[in-house]
Formats: structure tokens, sequence, C-alpha cells
């Protein structure tokens, strides 16, 4: 696994004009892993996500995207770069077929060998959204559009892709295999960044952790070293920690 | 205009390969025969004009549809475009001293001159959307006319007459006729293109999503401006054949709101953003309306009719004939498959819940029951 670091948050103050919501929020993300952000409600797991993507712009502080600043980069450019978001809500194009969707994820590629190249990777990795091309994608489920927006998400062969809240709305069932999904892309080589509100379903499957509350950096450490930490556990985990035999009650 | 259902004939799916796209293209060959065929048959000027008209409006229709249907834009100041090109004909004949079929050569430039008149207009209008968007082309519009009144090169009210063509009488509509056929063909078959072409995705991504499809890395003013473009290049080339056709230029007749809204109501008629369904819109409300103008020989009657028929295509049709019919049909294909599938399974025992390839495949067919039990699942061993 290499040990660079694919995105550096430094000293981030941002929020939506009615003061921050961040505070010198900084944390790093190493290249390679499974990196989850987890918080309870209005930690700021939204703002930090706006400022990364560049859709907010943070009023102190920077991004790095190995090394280089993002701030006042276009979505383009910022694509360019290797860094892919897929946003937190059905972000498909429901009315187009996921074929289309998939293109449109090629967008920027103006080569039309390279795109099939790209669309036979992803068919690879998918096999089912290959299934899937001919159908309208607002007609698939919950779980299979996730699957379709992350087969989009590897169209332009990112080398970090940040996921917001993959769980939203899905059974507990499907969760399961949306989150393989996600193993399966960071065992392709994917550095993978993963705001969870389900946070220790999250965590269990990242390699790192970052603890968010009111806006500030509590925790950061391994997937494990968090999810196990007592503190953390009463706090931010409903209580118990996920892990058998580890159960740990401190809060109460 | 964004539901879920069947948008065009033309769509890129997989499972509809082959004979969809050659059951269109044959009937467009007998459609494109017939008018050709029409004024052999019917060689009344009266009942070429109709044809004039309609061809005129085919090829309008779908050059707006092919900025405002597949973007979503929609523009109620295509008549800049239209009397633009009609403009540039009738100036360049009269500085130029050109008469009689020389005239007709000034059509390319009618193109381009409206194609580079929505450069800036789609500069200044495109930063802004929906309803805001349509408000701007009204306002850009009543510039264009107000320009036409008031400079000395348009003319201003008294216009710009045609050079006179000495045709024979008998046929003096059918050169017209032919030329806005071929407009019309080419503009159809540019708009299907479009519709398949990667830019045809992009249009249809910034319509149904355009912070979604400017995420994903699409310039969305790159794509909007390029669609305006094209569309107005069409309605210019357009426009300077109707001027030619018609004899004369005038400010309210160039820069008509009533060419707007028809243009429009066409596109909601046979169906936005459908490759053939402002087509068949014009093809049908352009006879419409010219026969009951002739009916009615009082103008604003007519035009009380107009509003009245896009009165009734909102209300029971809002999102046009094609896609209507393309709902009906795909739910009766559908429905009639169900009633196969149950057929089926009501002796095979397959569970209809079994995913669909399956249930296409022959060996399933096979034993199908002659009894017709259909809808019902007894229990069968299996």
């Amino acid at each position: 696994m290499p040990s660079g670091v694919a995105l550096t948050v430094e000293g981030l103050y941002a929020g939506y004009g009615g003061g921050d919501i961040l505070h010198d929020v900084s944390f790093t993300v190493p290249e390679g892993g499974i990196t989850c952000i987890v918080g309870p409600n209005g930690a700021g797991k939204s703002t930090l996500l706006g400022s990364i993507s560049g859709l907010l712009r943070p009023r102190r502080g920077r991004v790095l995207l190995r090394g280089e600043p993002i701030a006042g980069r276009s979505p383009r450019q910022i694509l360019g770069m290797g860094m892919v978001h897929v946003p937190q809500h059905h972000s498909l194009f429901r009315d187009m077929t996921v074929a289309e969707n998939l293109d449109l994820g090629g967008y920027t590629i103006g080569d039309r060998k390279l795109l099939a190249r790209r669309r036979t990777q992803v068919h690879e990795m998918f096999p089912q959204v290959a299934d899937w091309a001919p159908k309208k994608a607002g007609s698939l489920s919950g779980g299979q559009q996730r699957l379709v927006e992350f087969a989009r998400s590897l169209m332009l062969d990112p080398s970090l892709i940040i996921l917001d809240e993959p769980s939203m709305g899905l059974s507990p069932k499907v969760l399961r295999s949306v989150f393989d999904a996600v193993v399966a892309m960071n065992a392709a080589g994917k550095t993978v960044l993963l705001v969870e509100q389900n946070a220790r379903a999250g965590l269990r499957l990242s390699t790192h952790g970052v603890v968010l509350e009111n806006g500030r950096v509590r925790l950061t450490g391994s997937g494990s070293e968090v999810l196990d930490n007592p503190e953390i556990g009463a706090l931010y985990l409903g209580g118990a920690s996920g892990r058998p035999g580890t159960e740990n009650r401190a809060g109460r | 205009m964004t539901s879920s259902a069947v948008r065009s004939p033309a769509h890129r799916a997989a499972g509809a390969p082959g004979h969809r796209t050659l059951l269109t293209s044959a009937g467009l060959v007998v459609l494109l025969a017939v008018f050709a065929i029409f004024p052999l048959v019917y060689s009344n000027p009266l009942a070429t004009t109709y044809g004039f008209d309609a061809l005129i409006f085919i090829a309008a229709a779908s050059a707006w549809n092919i900025f405002s249907g597949y973007s979503g834009y929609l523009s109620l100041g295509h008549a800049v475009f239209f009397g633009s090109g009609m403009y540039t004909v009738a100036i360049g004949a009269q500085d130029w001293h050109l008469t009689g079929d020389a005239v007709f050569a000034l059509l390319p430039l009618a193109a381009v001159v409206a194609a580079a008149v929505a450069v800036p207009v789609g500069l200044v209008a495109l930063r802004v959307r929906r309803h805001t968007f349509v408000v701007i082309t009204i306002a850009i519009f009543f510039i264009f006319q107000l320009m036409a009144f008031n400079f000395s090169f348009t003319g201003g009210t008294s216009g710009i007459d045609a050079p006179i063509l000495n045709w024979a009488p008998g046929t003096y509509n059918d050169p017209f006729y032919y030329l806005a056929m071929v407009i019309a063909a080419v503009t159809l078959a540019l708009s299907w293109l479009i519709r398949r072409s990667r830019f045809g995705l992009h249009l249809r991504a910034i319509r149904d999503d355009e912070d979604r499809a400017r995420s994903l890395g699409v310039h969305p003013m790159r794509v909007k401006l390029g669609a305006l473009v094209v569309s107005a290049l069409i309605t210019g080339l357009v426009g300077g054949l109707w001027y030619y056709f018609i004899g004369a230029v005038h400010p309210q007749s160039a820069f008509d709101p009533l060419f707007d809204l028809q243009l429009a109501l066409m596109g909601f008629f046979g169906g936005l953003g459908t490759v053939f369904g402002p087509a068949l819109g014009a093809l049908i409300l352009e006879p419409v309306q010219q026969w009951l103008t002739v009916q009615f020989t009082n103008d604003y009657l007519s035009e009380i009719l107009l509003g009245a028929v896009f009165l009734l295509v909102i209300l029971f049709l809002p999102r046009g004939v094609i896609p209507t019919l393309g709902e009906r049909i795909t739910a009766w294909r559908s429905r009639a498959r169900d009633r196969s599938v149950s057929e089926t399974t009501a002796d095979g025992g397959a569970a209809p819940e079994a995913a669909p390839p399956d249930l296409t495949a022959p060996g399933t067919s096979a034993g199908a029951p002659a009894s017709r039990t259909a809808g019902r699942r007894e229990g069968t061993p299996s």
C-alpha cells in the first residue's frame, strides 16, 4: 500500500455566512486507505465535504490534493486532478439509461477508445451495472442506484473517491452490498474518503477514522482505534462499541 | 416535463435495436416521398403554399427543439434569428442589387448572420435559468423589433420589398417548396444525430440537472451556446427563404411574437425534446392555423383559437403527443407481456418475480398451456 498522503486539510474555518461551522479542522487522508469521517448531526460533516469538493469556499485554511491546493479550481479541473465526489442524494439522471449515466461520468474524456476501455473496466468491476445498461436509472432500487453512482465515479479512473453518506436510506442488507462495493473499489487501488452517519458500520470497514464534533476534530486514528475508543463509543456511536467482546458502556 | 416515462422514439435502448429504427426510417422515407409528390398531385398554388408553410415550420420548430427541447431552456425569442435571416437577405439583395435567382445565394449568409447574432444573445441570456431565461429572451426579442423599426438600414416601418421573380405563376411555389423540403429533412436528420450524440447527451444532462452536469465536468455554457447557435443557424436560413417567398419584410412580420409562440406550441404539442414531436406539431398545427385564418377572415379570431389550442394541449397533453403515445404503447406492451408471462407460469410454475431475462428465454415459453388460466398460480409440483 502506498504510504503517501492523498488529501490534506489544514486549519480549515468555513461556514455559510452566519459564522464558522468548522473551527481549525485539520487531518490527512492517507493514500490507498479508506478514511471515514463520523460525527453526530450538526458536527459539520457536510460543510467539510463542501469545502473539500470546492462547492464552499473556506474562510481560512487550505485543502491540498497531493500537495496542490484545490481552492478556486473548477469542478472540471478538480476531476482532472483525480478526485471524484459522489454526492449524498440520488445523483443519477433518472430519465437516462444506466449506460448514458456512465457516459456522462466520462464526460471529460475526449478519446472514444479510452471511453470504451473505461466502460469495460467499470463493467468488469461491477458486472450488474453492465446488465442494467439499457434500464432507466430512475427504475433501479436505491442500492442499485448507489452501485451505478460508484461505477460512474470510476469512469474517470480517479485516485480519490469521496462518498457522502452512501448508506443513506438503504436497508441493512443492501447496505452490506454497497459497503462491499466500497471495499472492492479500495482494493482496486482507489483511496476512499467516506462520510458516514452510520458510524459503526463505516468505521468497521475503514483503515482510518476522523471524529468531528461541533465543527472540531475530536479524534483521529485507525478505524479500529476510533471504534474501540470508549469515550467515542459512548458519545458518537450510540452508546455501545460495535465489536462483540469489547462491550463498553462507559458512558452510562 | 421531467417525468420518467419514455421520451423519444429514438432513444438508444440497447434492448430495442434494429427493427424499431428500421421502422422509423421506413416511415420517414414514405413521408418524404409523400412530400416530394405532393406538389405534383396538388398543383394548386394554394395547396403548395400550405405545404411550404408546413415545411418551413417543421424546420423552424425542429430547430427550436434542438435548443429549447434538448436543453430545457425555453426560448420565446427565436423570431430574433428568423427576423435576422429575413433582413439579411433583404438588405443583401437591396445593397448588392441582386435580382431573380441570384437572391437565393444569400441564404447561407442569412444562416451565418443569425448564428452570429446567437452568440452575444446566448452569452447574455444563458447566464440565467428557467423562467428568468424566458423573460430575457422576450426582452431581447423586443429589442430587435425596436431596432428594426428605428434603424434606417432596415427601412424602418415600411420595411424592404423583395426583388420580383418572373417565374410562371402556376409553378411559382415549387422551387420554394422543394428547398423548404430539403431544409426540413436536413434539420430533422441533424436533430436526430444530435439527439444520439454525446453533445445531445450533455444537453439532456443540462436539462435534467445543470448543477449535477457541472459537477461531472460538463461545460454548461459551451454546450448550451453550441445548441443555440445550431438552432439559430437553421432558423435564420428558414427566415431568409420565407422573406423571398412572402416578398417583403417588416418589423412586425420579421420579429413577430406569434412566431415564438407558434414554435413553442408546436414543440409542446408534438413532444418537447423528442426528435420528431415538434415536426409533427408543425405538420398538424400550421395547416390548421392557415385554415383558420382563411375561414375566419377576422385575424383575431384565429389567434384566439390558437390560444385555445395551446390551453387544450397544456391541459390534456402536457408532455405532447409523442411521449404520451409512447407511454400508452409501452404500457400496452408490458400488459401484453404480463399476460403471456402469467400464462406460462400458470403451468411451468416459474415465479413471476424471477428476473425478466429468464422470462424471455425460449425455454420458458415452450411450456405455455393451451388453457387460459391467466393470472392464477396454482400450486404445481416442482
